[in-house]
């Protein structure tokens, strides 16, 4: 790469450079913060902005309910509820029920519900252990692995 | 059974740590005895995996569901095939997997070099040893997939052995589930032999590109097998996930793309090597990086760091794995940097109009990538350690820089093969250039005049054909010298041309695969979707297709309950086909689980999901037309028969 090295270098400053303003630019406009359940309720409104958030916690049992457009649920985490309302253009994911892990990503409204744009959801890992294989009158099995999924 | 699959993974142990010392010694010293233990040690522990894998088949295909394992991943009415398909279904199984087909891979090696590179074998040897171990440690300590199902009474811990398991995920329950972790493994997998022909070169200062020439066709096998896994992968999420789409920038799907771009960088960068004798720490590095994106691939998938917004680590191979490669990574650099002396260029590069300058710009542009797709992953985990603030970025991170990444990818793939080594000039770029930039802009132009927009998918369409165009002119030309100087017909001289040099006119082929890929993606920048709640009787309307229904049904099978809807598809006055998307709740593993149901034409797809019932007793229907799908699918085909057509040996000369 002796004789010539300055073309190449020139080159290839522009396209990272090019490149580097591309994954700022895609940055600004999809990045989401991670904040807990009780973070998102203690936060004011300036701290709240347009930013958006995501959040993680269980589907509260009962607290699903399909509507036509989307899905409302509230959120458990620690013993704190988050009222969310999902409105995304994609399907909510079969793992999405009762009792599942789920994180979903968006703005928080004025109100103190959570606008989901994005809804992830697995399944809980304790349902393994509350498994009761038939015919035999023991609660709780012991847990047998750690990821169901996948 | 239990017993026997312990018994031969404990054996492994030492088997392993014997056979390391033994070839790493073996090779120091020069004694031929150790070698040879190394050998044998490296053919048993394949044996000893191979039984501990084929011990948990038959376990599943038993229902022997006092291993745990297998209770929480099967069921005795689950199909014979999933049944055996179970077997990678969960951490243990797959890590089990992934290790019997690392010792399949050694063994191979073993057998087929020993006699050819004596020198570099005992290395290799302990380097494949090394890797075995490492995942011999993991089944032992961490994920055992031979563990029994224990019951906790009181304080009383027993063994048990239910009547029945819980049954595998119904996501999992695909055919393209039977092959996709299996292909996505081997190409992993495979990578490990390259990298330790690598090392092993570097170790006995091996000079020049003979562990890249005895690698070659490892390389292409693990890349054959890591593309198909990668396409099969986005195959299943398309059919089985119901979003409408194949590619969601997941961590999971992320960790099989990077070393799929370093290892493509590799195939490319290695013809440098052998053509020029050049850019050698370059190819050391990128295998090492290959290789531990493997290992950093199955780590990711596996342990959880970053689709989960709580700890580190979920699960506890997450340690063992981050150790083991900054270990190993640390080795690596320690060895090439002590043996850069080895590693010099044996020639400079002239222009950058040149064939050289256009595999630099390729290598650096699927580097780019990568690090992009690998900072993007790790996003939360690199903000969280800088900023103290963990922050997600999502697709529109990803598509932003890989775009343009992959249409200069594709800009280059037209451009190399035109340009001449060491320099160019310029009656050659005339003579090569004209062809396929008046095609280019004229497809550019008509796609223009028809009212589309889209810059990106106007400019991929365009250099698509750049291309297409520019490879033709290759065979053209090759097939008509042919036809020329030995009267051969157009066929013959085509066939003859390709057997010739099936590396080059292979490789050919998969740019045209790749082309076709490349269109199908840029079909995504028309994606239309729609949705609304219909009652038996209405209809919507989405492109050239009138969705209507007919009926909406219900009811329950002994295995699932269902809802579903009868869709009639017409396109003007035609009747294309009836429909069934259904929304299902398996009664065993109370999962829910969409069926999609896809209309598929070369033009488009048009994809109906049933998304779940609506408040007024109708059914919301999610539809989506997404145009070009299929040519991605058969730009894969196509991809995959260049590749095995790079497999095989050129003809020698032709007996007249």
């Amino acid at each position: 790469m002796a004789r010539s090295p300055k073309q190449f270098v020139f080159g290839f400053t522009i396209i990272i450079a090019a490149l580097g303003y591309l994954a700022y630019a895609g940055y600004e406009e999809s990045k989401a913060y991670y904040r807990t359940v009780e973070e998102v309720k203690a936060m004011s409104r300036e701290d709240i902005g347009d930013r958006r958030f995501r959040v993680g916690g269980d589907v509260d049992e009962g607290s699903i309910e399909w509507v036509g457009e989307g899905v409302d649920f509230r959120l458990l985490e620690e013993g704190h509820l988050l009222t969310v309302q999902y409105r995304g253009k994609d399907p909510v994911p079969d793992t999405f029920r009762d009792g599942s892990q789920a994180i979903v990503e968006g703005t928080l409204r004025e109100d103190g519900t959570f606008h989901a744009m994005k809804i992830q959801a697995k399944c809980a890992s304790k349902y393994e252990a509350e498994y009761d294989y038939e015919n035999h009158s023991i609660e709780s099995a012991a847990v047998v692995s750690e990821d169901p999924t996948y | 059974m239990l017993e026997l699959g312990s018994v031969a993974l404990m054996t492994l142990y030492p088997v392993c740590l014997f056979g390391i010392i033994a070839s790493f010694l073996g090779g120091y010293q020069k004694n031929p005895r150790f070698v040879r233990a190394g050998e044998r040690a490296v053919l048993f522990s394949c044996i000893l995996v191979v039984l501990a894998t084929a011990v948990l088949s038959i376990q599943f295909l038993q229902d022997d569901f006092s291993n745990a394992y297998v209770a929480s991943h099967s069921n005795v009415d689950l199909h014979t095939i999933y049944k055996f398909t179970a077997l990678w279904s969960g951490q243990e199984g797959s890590l089990l997997f992934w290790n019997c087909l690392l010792a399949m891979y050694a063994f191979a090696a073993v057998v087929s070099q020993r006699n050819r590179n004596r020198d570099l074998m005992p290395y290799v040897n302990g380097i494949l040893l090394v890797s075995i171990f490492f995942f011999t440690t993991l089944h032992l300590f961490v994920v055992n997939p031979f563990r029994p199902l224990m019951l906790e009474q009181g304080t009383v811990l027993s063994t048990f052995t239910p009547i029945d398991g819980k049954g595998l995920n119904p996501l999992l329950q695909h055919p393209v589930m039977a092959i996709h972790p299996p292909m996505l493994y081997l190409g992993f997998v495979g990578f490990v032999v390259p990298f330790a022909f690598a090392m092993a070169a570097l170790m006995v200062r091996s000079p020049g590109a003979r562990w890249i020439r005895v690698t070659r066709r490892w390389t292409l096998f693990a890349w054959f097998f890591l593309t198909c896994g990668i396409l099969l992968g986005a195959r299943w999420a398309y059919v089985e996930l119901g979003w409408g789409g194949y590619w969601a920038w997941d961590p999971v799907e992320n960790a099989s793309l990077m070393p799929w771009l370093t290892g493509t960088a590799f195939l490319h960068s290695v013809m440098i090597q052998e053509k020029k004798g050049m850019l050698k720490v370059w190819n050391v590095s990128l295998v090492i990086a290959t290789y531990f994106l493997c290992l950093f691939g199955t780590f990711l998938t596996r342990s959880g760091v970053v689709s989960s917004v709580h700890a580190f680590a979920q699960s506890p191979i997450g340690g063992y794995f981050i150790t083991f490669i900054v270990i190993g990574v640390g080795l690596s650099i320690w060895l090439v940097r002590s043996r850069r002396e080895y590693l010099q260029s044996e020639t400079v590069l002239d222009s950058v109009a040149s064939r050289e300058s256009s595999f630099l710009f390729n290598n650096l542009i699927l580097l780019a990538a990568c690090f992009a797709v690998l900072w993007g992953t790790l996003f939360p985990v690199i903000s969280e350690a800088i900023q103290g603030e963990k922050i997600s970025v999502g697709p529109p991170f990803f598509n932003k820089v890989n775009v343009p990444i992959g249409l200069f990818l594709l800009f280059l793939t037209g451009v190399g093969p035109l340009l001449a080594w060491r320099k160019t000039s310029w009656s050659g770029v005339r003579r090569n250039f004209t062809w396929p930039t008046i095609t280019a802009v004229v497809v550019a132009l008509a796609l223009v005049a028809a009212g589309i927009r889209e810059f990106y998918s106007v400019v991929c369409f365009a250099l698509s054909m750049f291309v297409t165009t520019s490879i033709w002119m290759e065979f053209y030309r090759g097939a008509r010298a042919r036809m020329r100087q030995l009267g051969e017909n157009l066929l013959a001289a085509l066939l003859n041309l390709v057997g010739r040099n099936t590396r080059r006119y292979g490789g050919y082929i998969v740019h045209i695969g790749m082309v076709l890929l490349f269109a199908g993606i840029a079909g995504t920048a028309f994606n239309e979707d729609t949705r609304a709640e219909l009652q038996a009787g209405e209809s919507l309307t989405i492109g050239k297709y009138n969705v209507r229904v007919n009926e909406i049904q219900s009811g329950e099978t002994p295995n699932y309950e269902y809802a579903r809807a009868e869709v009639m598809v017409q396109s003007g006055d035609r009747t294309l086909r009836t429909m069934y998307p259904e929304r299902r709740f398996y009664l065993a593993s109370e999962q829910p689980s969409s069926e999609v149901e896809i209309h598929t034409t070369l033009r488009e797809d048009l994809y109906v999901v049933y998304a779940s019932a609506g408040p007024n007793g109708g059914a919301v229907l999610q539809v989506y037309r997404n145009p070009l799908v299929r040519w991605l699918w058969i730009g894969g085909l196509v991809v995959a028969f260049g590749t095995l057509i790079t497999f095989l040996p050129n003809q020698k000369k032709v007996l007249a």
